[in-house]
């Protein structure tokens, strides 16, 4: 399960943030996933207790913001957002898409003291 | 052991074998860093859409470096925040209103001084002025650590002028009796180094070693898949000769090695014809990483029902520039179109090799050095 190492990862960032910035205690961690991504996010959320234990981060909420994919419709010719990648286009229902974007794994925000 | 790559290293003690790389993939880092500014813009655009969604005036005119992408969080806004403060009208799927959920969660308006408030939203899970916490904009890709040991590795590869080839597929699919094929029949032609990944076993790395070529067997534990920070400290022990190729071939798993960039110029995904036509639809993420398609194992057709035209068909439903050979390791057919195929490739690098020595005075950088 990749989302173990990703949220490691995570985990990994916020810390290294707080040495940057100066906190010591993280109350709610934002991240954004994208629909067309490589994470689950209720691995995520499953992974994230484990591995904020003992950490900075531990007992943090976490908030998981999921993004639509987005396509280029060679029919339309605009962009049109997509839930997976073997969506049609929701205007055309045609499958003339290339992917554009919504793979993002992005920590947003922390709220920390 | 290391426990970070569990590659056995036994005079590195896991600290330090964890913190000397980092350190020196520095540079790499802040050049990672900088890529992200897109996500950096693209995220604001959608938190730029819900605040104008909610609380009409366009605070985010003070803020100036926003500017630049005002008109086009235009688009987002109008999207986003119709959906958020009306009844839906529209005809949403279930992915949709999955993400309407999430984002009330996000509700919140930048201020002039660069703080943010959550308390404007709907949500108002936070009362602003009520409580000591405070709320920092982070914006990093969690991608970011390996993908700054990814174009490290990309730099150093392309400073070899040698190309790397990721193969990814499910377990059991030939990866290693292909790379043994392909090594026997170019090791006449190319300096070959292999690095296998495997949970557990250092097997395919002795069979690549019985053909001569270098190889180092990188165990991950429990780990999934191999991630670019491995494969840098098995860049380590290989110690490349110019000018050759490198094979990676990843954990078997259809899944989790798709998100790991891990350096190499191409993935390749190979699927055995005793497996269905349809995985590349239902493991999309994976077949979408990849550039090359290997249908292996293609002496066996005429046993199976395997319909070569759906498969492909599949994969570029998902993948539209992906290319297919079909190929056989252990008969050799389509082996000749697999060596042609990375022998044009090598012999870009090679392009590059006699650019770069035509303009001796340039030192090549990471960004020109990566493709």
């Amino acid at each position: 399960m990749h989302e173990m190492s990703l949220t490691e990862s995570l985990v990994e960032l916020i810390e290294n943030e707080g040495e940057k910035q100066g906190f010591s205690r993280v109350h709610a961690v934002r991240v954004t996933v994208g629909a067309l991504g490589h994470v689950e996010p209720d691995a995520v959320r499953f992974c994230f207790d484990a591995v904020s234990r003992g950490t900075i981060v531990e007992g943090a909420r976490l908030d998981i913001r999921t993004l639509l994919g987005e396509a280029w419709c060679l029919d339309c010719a605009k962009t049109v957002r997509i839930v997976d990648r073997m969506a049609a286009c929701p205007e055309c229902g045609r499958q003339h898409l290339q992917v554009t974007g919504g793979d993002d794994l992005r920590l947003d925000e922390l709220e920390v003291d | 052991m290391c426990t970070v790559c569990g590659c056995g290293n036994p005079d590195a003690p896991d600290d330090k074998h964890a913190h000397d790389h980092p350190h020196e993939h520095r540079h790499t880092h802040e050049h990672a860093h900088g890529e992200l500014r897109h996500t950096h813009e693209h995220a604001h655009r959608h938190t730029h859409s819900h605040t104008h969604a909610e609380s009409g005036p366009h605070q985010h005119g003070d803020e100036a470096p926003h500017d630049h992408h005002h008109d086009h969080a235009h688009d987002h806004a109008h999207a986003h925040g119709h959906d958020d403060t009306h009844p839906h009208v529209h005809d949403h799927d279930h992915g949709h209103e999955h993400v309407h959920e999430h984002e009330h969660e996000y509700e919140h308006v930048h201020r002039a001084d660069g703080s943010i408030d959550f308390g404007a939203g709907p949500a108002a899970v936070h009362v602003p002025g009520l409580s000591q916490s405070r709320t920092l904009r982070i914006e990093r890709d969690i991608m970011e650590k390996n993908d700054a040991y990814a174009n490290s590795n990309r730099a150093y590869l392309a400073g070899l002028h040698t190309l790397a080839l990721n193969f990814v597929s499910s377990p059991g699919s030939g990866k290693t009796s292909l790379l043994v094929r392909a090594i026997n029949d170019l090791k006449g032609r190319f300096p070959i180094a292999v690095i296998e990944g495997d949970q557990q076993t250092a097997h395919d790395a002795e069979r690549i070693r019985a053909t001569g070529a270098r190889a180092v067997q990188i165990n991950t534990g429990k780990g999934c898949h191999l991630d670019a920070h491995m494969v840098a400290h098995a860049l380590d022990d290989l110690a490349l000769e110019p000018d050759g190729l490198l094979f990676i071939e990843n954990v078997g798993n259809l899944i989790c090695p798709a998100g790991f960039d891990l350096g190499e110029a191409h993935k390749v995904v190979v699927l055995s014809v005793t497996e269905g036509e349809d995985k590349p639809v239902k493991y999309p993420n994976m077949f979408a990483a990849a550039d090359l398609m290997l249908l292996n194992k293609s002496d066996l057709l005429p046993h199976l029902d395997f319909d070569i035209g759906l498969c492909v068909a599949h994969a570029l439903r998902v993948n539209p520039h992906l290319q297919t050979l079909v190929v056989s390791a252990r008969t050799g057919e389509g082996m000749a179109a697999l060596y042609a195929w990375i022998e044009s490739r090598a012999a870009r690098r090679a392009e590059q090799r006699s650019r770069a020595a035509a303009s001796a005075a340039q030192v090549a950088t990471p960004s020109d050095a990566a493709e």
